[in-house]
C-alpha cells in the first residue's frame, strides 16, 4: 500500500471510531496537545491508560468475588476508570462505568458483574482500536509520511 | 532564579490520577507555565513548605522567600482525592497566613452545584469540570496577573536593598492593593 492510501485508510479508521462512540472530542483534544517538542504525547497518555485500566478492571474482579462485596471500593475503583476513560476520550467505556455506578450506589451485585463483563469488552475492543491506529500511525511515518490530522 | 522579574509562571497541579497529572502538565505547559505535578494534598502542603506547626510555618516560609526555593503563583488541584480532598487543601491554604493570597483552582469530574458553590464560596477562583480544556487553561491568566504587583514588590524589597527607600512607597501601595483583592 503507497502511502496516500495510508494516509487515507487512517482517515477513515479514525473517523469510523469516532462515528461508532469508540471515541469522542476528547481524543481530539488530546492530539491538540501533540507537537514536535512532544511527539509521542497521546501514546504515552493511551498507555497509562491502558495499565491504569487493567489494573482497575483486576481490582474490580477481585472486589466483586469477595464473600461480602464493598460496593463503596467498587465504586471508588470504577470512579477512577470513568476519570480516566473520560480524560482520553473513550466514551464508550466511560459510558458502561456510569451505568456501573449506579449498580454501586443500589448495592445490585448482579448489576455490577454484569457491567464489570461490559467494561471489560468495551475496554478490550478500545485497546484493539487504538493499537491499530498507532500502528497505521507508525506505517505512514516509516514511509517517510506526516500523520494527517 | 534570583531576578525580581518572574519570566514564568510556577503552577503546583494536585491529582491522584497518574493519566490526569501528566494531562494538566501539558496543558499547563502548552501555555507556557511552569509546572511541578504531585499527587496528594499532603505532598502539595509538603512542597510549599506547610506543616500543620505555626512555627515551622514561620521558619519554612523566610526561607522560601529568601532562597526563592518555593514560588508557587498558583495552585490547581483535583476535588476527590483519596485521604485530603482538594476541598480540605483549599481550606488550609486559605488559613495559611503565608500560602492565603495564592489563587487555587479546583478541578472535579462531578458536576455538583453545592460543592461547586462551597468551593468558590471558601476562596476557589475557578471550579473547572474534568477534563479540563485549554479554554480553561485561559482562565487563569487574569488570577496569576493579579498576584504579580503585591509580589514583584515585595521581591524588589528582599533582593534591591539599596533602593529600599524608593520602594516602600511601592510596599505601602502593594499593601493596601492586596487589601482590596482580598
Amino acid at each position: 500500500m503507497d502511502l496516500v492510501q495510508l494516509q487515507r485508510q487512517l482517515v477513515d479508521y479514525k473517523t469510523s471510531l469516532y462515528n461508532e462512540g469508540f471515541l469522542d472530542e476528547q481524543f481530539t483534544q488530546l492530539q491538540e496537545l501533540q507537537d514536535e517538542n512532544n511527539p509521542d504525547f497521546v501514546v504515552e497518555v493511551v498507555s497509562l491508560f491502558f495499565e491504569d485500566s487493567e489494573r482497575l478492571l483486576n481490582e474490580l474482579t477481585k472486589a466483586l468475588e469477595q464473600q461480602s462485596v464493598d460496593f463503596k471500593r467498587v465504586d471508588a475503583h470504577v470512579h477512577q476508570l470513568k476519570g480516566s476513560s473520560s480524560s482520553i476520550g473513550a466514551q464508550r467505556v466511560q459510558k458502561v462505568c456510569i451505568a456501573f455506578r449506579n449498580y454501586c450506589e443500589e448495592q445490585n451485585i448482579e448489576g455490577c458483574v454484569k457491567c464489570l463483563q461490559q467494561v471489560r469488552h468495551e475496554y478490550s475492543l478500545v485497546k484493539t482500536k487504538l493499537e491499530s491506529m498507532f500502528q497505521l500511525q507508525q506505517q505512514i511515518l516509516s514511509a517517510g509520511g506526516s500523520i494527517p490530522m | 532564579m534570583g531576578m525580581a522579574t518572574q519570566t514564568q509562571f510556577h503552577v503546583l497541579a494536585v491529582d491522584d490520577s497518574l493519566i490526569d497529572r501528566k494531562l494538566i502538565e501539558r496543558l499547563l505547559k502548552t501555555s507556557s507555565y511552569q509546572v511541578t505535578a504531585v499527587d496528594s494534598g499532603n505532598k502539595a502542603l509538603e512542597f510549599l513548605g506547610l506543616n500543620d506547626n505555626e512555627e515551622d510555618e514561620e521558619r519554612n516560609s523566610s526561607v522560601a522567600s529568601d532562597d526563592q526555593q518555593v514560588r508557587v503563583n498558583l495552585i490547581i488541584t483535583d476535588y476527590c482525592m483519596p485521604g485530603m480532598t482538594g476541598y480540605d487543601l483549599l481550606r488550609k491554604i486559605k488559613q495559611s497566613s503565608s500560602f492565603k493570597d495564592i489563587p487555587v483552582v479546583i478541578m472535579s469530574s462531578e458536576n455538583i452545584p453545592s460543592r461547586i458553590n462551597r468551593c468558590l464560596e471558601d476562596g476557589a477562583e475557578e471550579f473547572f469540570l474534568k477534563p479540563v480544556q485549554l479554554s480553561d487553561v485561559s482562565k487563569l491568566k487574569p488570577h496569576l496577573m493579579k498576584g504579580i504587583t503585591s509580589k514583584e514588590t515585595k521581591s524588589n524589597i528582599n533582593k534591591r536593598k539599596g533602593m529600599e527607600e524608593i520602594h516602600s512607597p511601592d510596599r505601602t501601595r502593594a499593601r493596601y492593593s492586596e487589601l482590596e483583592v482580598v
